[in-house]
């Protein structure tokens, strides 16, 4: 019996590699429409409600199963309308939405403007928990459903208001002129009413209004997905569905993938970058995302905010070899960072190669010399804090000491420090307790570059981890919102981000690309610019 | 390294201790006093003692000689790496990452571009030191709370035995990852804390049996009655005969908590640069194992052959001091 | 015997009591949980206030134990940050994990009795030479070390196996996985059935026993083996619930959902209420096993009596 199963994984194991060949299930033929296929997951941290979930697994599943008022497009990224006929403003604050007729939620319950008010007043409510709430802080109302301190003194957002089965109106706090490319992001998605009703059985197999329902799932292990074939929208799944399967630890997943047990990995490790092209062939892909990695600094210590700080901060950026980090610990799959946003919005959305110019070049000589100049690294070294539970941090945080060590000829200038888990990480930057520079990554919200500038380094902002804060910087984003015209607000965004390089708010490291691999069952895989698979577009065969 | 526990030295020792509290002697049976041991009481003349008979033995034995040259040997590379290593651990050149072997780089470069030879012999000292320092604080903390519970007995027993079970029942990998995972410091005091923490009641129910099992012996008896003190006793006449059982499982954990912090940085919760170790190498180096074997391979070797040695080095002395097996 | 078995069942209690409060200090010393879960960005304070009332977080430490541990003994073990059942959690994690312990157990008994038998009976020959060398390497090799070679060379370069294990985690799946997380124990009981099987072979009974003419094999496995096994059994005993609890690494590697990962993961995420919860039935699974083990004592040695 043992033995006759051994020679069955064998078998399977050859047959993948040598011709594509489905293995344990029964599906077969080419292009096969009800194929399912499988595809490397992580746990989602939080309940999968689509204003609490604030990490790319989870995101991964809302992306199948919601369709939202607008849908980023997989790979330019642009705001498309999706269930948005249209959305109207005369003055940058005060908007009309209407919903197009004819979508559904996978139960049945019509998608109207209702769905949508609920969905957004149970997001934004206190009483909900929802991690993501700060997303409707711009809506009129806000602090009275999600005071910071105390009980909230209303249940619903006063600046949303339902005008007819499919019209509904929203008033913002102040002028925001692209607040409608910003209803692409999960937490905008409309909920049905089963959610309001019998809420533990819909955190239990959610329903949406998506090209997928959810058929079965164990949380922690897996979740299988089928193709709704009702599904009202244009991008129709091209397959029968996606089993995710949960990986604690990515290398295994790619392992599963080599040995024929797994479909799809949308995260290849740093560690077999070198072996990819060898066991996959053209089963792989890299293409930008909108992820930068920076190094953030404790601005609240006074080592790191002095006079003269800017040009050590300068010096270390110049001290880091980047494009070597890049071409052998990540074998060429990011790219050497020259600005503070991400080459996916494009030059026309506001990216500017070479934004950094000097500052970003490595430099040892020169790198020594601003640090004099600056009065030397406080203390005579630095550490880099990262949490090391998740990521492939390790190896580039040690690359970049490394780097800054041999940049300063001094083998003890830089010290990598792990810190085990990435709560405790997030602790020590609540509590400011941050011993220098340390891990900040960014992976965009929604393609516009003010997500780039405004959550991480506006005065006090929710991902200004390092609390630098500089008025012409907060004055410069204030403007830029509050402007009509498109390109004239991209232009004071990048005035914006001209400060972050003159003060060397941050060190700007590397784009970050999304990467995936897949069995030869496999054809047109893509990632959208956010890293995640455009699942309803792979055929399996 | 049991990647659960690191306890089944008892096994080795023979010392039937899992959770037998109340089979009292039958717990240190094997490691009896022989009948010619220094008894306190005898003649002047130099006695043929279990140790200086187990002495005779040891130096005959192959094992203990062999076992006895690699930990001198890694004694003194962890004293004087520079003896054998010219280079310096920290210096990484990215340029050379996972190259193998050349000359005056025997072992080739890890991942970062470092030198794998000289990190290996450097990693000694750490290894070494963690494995040692642990070792004398779980040996000094069990045998102290050991062997008061076995002296003193009933009250105190019970209490002190039950704390023992209570850390005994906490899975050692388990509570190294919740103890360090939030360790900042970046010296190897956190992984030794922990050790003696979670270790030390392996040791303390060794000594307690082997505590029962000398005071019942009628030297001992014969003491008390001519009205010896009670640190006296201890000292003097239990402590000699109870102090082999904890050498030897003492000199097989010293391996296996080594072994341990290989496991921990596995882990992510380990030793910390600019610490060197073979945990933190070997961790790094296990992603790359199909592009880079060589950078896992030398500092698990060389993790693997010390293990070995204290091991085989506590085989030995048990050998020698065990009496049943002669 | 029943009295004895009241009087340890009673001893569990502070141990048990002792163990959990133990290991509830411990993921309390590991801060705030609350900060990891709005991903790389500041909680807004009133969200994490809400959060941190609704886990009981605000409570003092000692109020927050006694609460959670009334709770167990309701059969309610708290809710999970991902808005699971604990309870849910265990009864998916624990039978995978049993499995895998049971394939364990049946290689530490079955390879590791037989090389300690023969071994033990061989005592200087080459082949007890042989196979004391090779458990003394299994001993000293790290268990992520052996599991990572193997699971490359078995599964990616030759493709005799899964490399990793399927969710429904079936037994011919953890055969592999078994074999790690038992090797390093399985090294242990054959030194150990070794050792014991050398020293009873000059006992008096065996003497007996082949004066009296039985059959070789009746002495070995009548008087030889009955005898020798009680610090197997022991060790054994012990074993399981380190294996149970331990498996963090092996499960870690093979990508199987037990117990092991279970608790990692609630490591990571400071999960108070699943660390505690896991840790409190595997401390509960340690202290039955013990009993179970000195109960097989009397069973297995005559001379044993318990009063």
């Amino acid at each position: 019996m043992r033995g006759a199963t051994h020679a069955r994984w064998a078998a399977c194991a050859m047959a993948v590699a040598l011709a594509a060949t489905a293995c344990g299930g029964g599906d077969g033929g080419s292009g096969d429409a009800g194929a399912v296929l499988s595809a490397s997951w992580g746990d989602p941290q939080n309940p999968l409600e689509p204003a609490n979930t604030n990490e790319v697994q989870g995101g991964k599943v809302l992306d199948m199963i919601f369709r939202g008022l607008k849908r980023y497009h997989p790979e330019t990224g642009e705001a498309q309308d999706m269930l948005a006929e249209k959305i109207e403003t005369s003055d940058s604050q005060n908007f009309t939405i209407t919903v197009k007729d004819g979508w559904t939620f996978s139960n049945g319950e019509k998608v109207t403007a209702q769905s949508f008010v609920d969905a957004w007043n149970y997001g934004a409510s206190l009483r909900n928990n929802q991690r993501n709430s700060y997303f409707f802080g711009y809506i009129q109302g806000y602090d009275e459903v999600h005071p910071e301190e105390g009980e909230q003194t209303a249940d619903t957002l006063s600046g949303l208001k339902v005008t007819g089965e499919r019209t509904f109106t929203v008033a913002l706090t102040q002028k925001f002129s692209t607040f409608p490319d910003t209803l692409g992001y999960n937490a905008f998605a409309p909920l049905p009413r089963a959610f309001f009703d019998d809420h533990d059985a819909w955190v239990k197999k959610p329903v949406g209004n998506g090209p997928y329902l959810v058929d079965s799932y164990t949380r922690g292990s897996q979740m299988s997905l089928r193709t709704w074939d009702d599904y009202p929208g244009p991008d129709k799944a091209q397959n029968g569905g996606v089993d995710l399967k949960v990986y604690t630890d990515n290398n295994t997943a790619y392992t599963d993938l080599l040995a024929g047990n797994l479909d799809l990995v949308d995260d290849v490790p740093a560690a077999q970058l070198r072996n990819v092209r060898d066991d996959l062939g053209d089963r792989y892909l890299n293409t930008p995302a909108g992820i930068i990695q920076t190094l953030a600094f404790p601005f609240y210590d006074e080592d790191w905010n002095k006079a003269g700080s800017e040009k050590v901060r300068t010096g270390l950026s110049m001290a880091i070899d980047r494009k070597q980090i890049t071409d052998t610990i990540f074998q060429k799959t990011r790219t050497p960072a020259t600005d503070w946003t991400s080459p996916v919005l494009g030059e026309d959305g506001g990216f500017q190669d070479g934004l950094c110019g000097k500052a970003c070049e490595y430099d040892p000589d020169g790198a020594k010399k601003l640090i004099e100049e600056g009065g030397g690294l406080p203390g005579g070294k630095v550490t880099i804090t990262f949490n090391a539970d998740t990521g492939s941090h390790r190896e580039w945080v040690n690359a970049v000491c490394n780097s800054i060590n041999n940049a300063l000829d001094n083998e003890r200038a830089c010290t990598a420090n792990p810190v085990g888990t990435f709560a405790d990480f997030r602790n020590e930057i609540t509590d400011r307790k941050m011993p220098g520079p340390f891990r900040a990554g960014w992976q965009m919200d929604y393609p516009l570059i003010q997500n780039f500038l405004q959550p991480l380094y506006y005065t006090d902002a929710s991902s200004n981890d390092g609390k630098w804060s500089n008025q012409e910087f907060d004055d410069l984003v204030d403007r830029a919102n509050q402007e009509t015209d498109t390109a004239k607000a991209i232009g004071l965004f990048q005035q914006a981000e001209e400060v972050v390089r003159d003060n060397m708010a941050a060190i700007p490291l590397w784009y970050q690309n999304g990467s995936a691999g897949w069995s030869e069952r496999l054809s047109d895989v893509k990632l959208n610019p956010f890293s995640v698979p455009v699942y309803d577009q792979i055929k399996v065969s | 390294m049991p990647d659960h526990h690191y306890e089944p030295e008892r096994a080795i020792a023979g010392t039937g201790m899992g959770g037998t509290m109340d089979l009292g002697v039958d717990e240190a049976e094997t490691l009896e006093k022989r009948p010619e041991g220094p008894d306190g009481t005898g003649p002047q003349e130099r006695p043929r003692s279990l140790w200086s008979d187990a002495w005779r033995d040891l130096r005959r034995n192959p094992v203990f000689i062999v076992s006895a040259l690699i930990i001198l040997f890694l004694v003194f590379i962890s004293l004087w790496p520079s003896a054998i290593a010219s280079g310096s651990p920290l210096a990484c050149d990215l340029s050379k990452a996972q190259q193998g072997s050349r000359s005056g780089h025997p072992f080739g470069f890890d991942g970062q571009g470092c030198d794998v030879y000289t990190r290996t012999v450097y990693g000694a000292r750490t290894s070494v030191a963690v494995g040692v320092l642990a070792t004398l604080g779980v040996a000094v903390l069990g045998s102290v709370l050991g062997a008061l519970a076995g002296f003193f007995g009933g009250f105190w027993d019970s209490v002190l035995s039950r704390i023992t079970d209570v850390f005994f029942a906490i899975p050692v990998v388990l509570g190294g990852l919740v103890l360090l995972s939030v360790i900042t410091s970046n010296t190897i005091w956190p992984v030794i804390g922990f050790i003696v923490l979670l270790g030390w009641p392996q040791i303390s129910r060794i000594a307690r049996g082997a505590v029962i099992t000398a005071k019942q012996n009628d030297y001992v008896q014969a003491a008390r009655a001519l009205g010896a003190s009670n640190s006296r006793l201890v000292l003097r006449h239990i402590a000699p005969n109870a102090v082999a059982p904890v050498i030897v499982v003492a000199t097989i954990a010293l391996g296996t908590y080594i072994a341990l912090e290989a496991t921990l940085s596995y882990l992510g919760v380990g030793l910390k640069p600019p610490s060197v170790s073979w945990g933190i190498d070997i961790s790094a180096a296990s992603p790359y194992i199909r592009n880079a074997p060589h950078a896992l391979l030398w500092p698990s070797g060389a993790l693997a052959i010390t293990v070995l040695a204290f091991i085989m080095l506590g085989d030995a002395v048990r050998d020698a001091l065990d009496p049943k097996l002669r | 015997m029943g009295r004895y078995v009241v009087r340890r069942l009673l001893q569990m209690i502070p141990v048990f009591v002792g163990a959990t409060l133990l290991i509830f200090l411990m993921v309390n010393v590991m801060g705030d949980p609350i900060a990891g879960l709005c991903g790389e960005r500041q909680c807004d304070p009133a969200t994490a206030a809400r959060l941190e009332r609704e886990f009981g977080l605000d409570e003092p430490v000692w109020q927050q134990y006694l609460t959670y541990m009334g709770n167990v003994f309701t059969g309610d073990f708290g809710t999970a940050f991902n808005g699971q059942e604990v309870t849910e959690l265990m009864s998916t994690a624990f039978p995978v994990t049993i499995r895998l312990t049971l394939i364990a157990i049946l290689f530490e008994i079955v390879i590791g009795v037989a090389l300690g038998v023969v071994t033990g009976l061989r005592r200087g020959r080459p082949v007890d030479t042989g196979v004391l060398l090779i458990t003394l390497v299994v001993i000293s090799v790290p268990t992520f070390v052996t599991g990572l070679l193997l699971q490359l060379l078995l599964g990616v370069k030759w493709g005799w196996i899964r490399p990793s294990v399927s969710s429904e985690a079936t037994f011919d799946e953890l055969v592999l996985p078994g074999l790690v997380l038992a090797s390093v124990s399985l090294a242990y009981v054959t030194r150990l059935t070794r050792t014991s099987i050398a020293e009873n072979r000059r006992s008096d009974y065996v003497r007996t026993a082949v004066a009296k003419g039985l059959p070789r094999h009746r002495v070995v496995v009548r008087h030889l083996l009955r005898n020798s096994l009680i610090p197997v059994v022991t060790f054994i005993g012990a074993d399981i619930g380190f294996l149970m609890g331990g498996a963090i690494v092996t499960e870690r590697i093979f990508n199987i959902h037990g117990v092991g990962y279970q608790l990692y993961q609630g490591i990571l995420r400071q999960n108070t209420q699943t660390v505690v919860g896991f840790v409190t039935v595997l401390v509960l699974v340690f202290l039955v096993a013990n009993l179970v083990v000195d109960l097989l004592y009397a069973v297995l040695d005559p001379r044993i009596r318990y009063a």
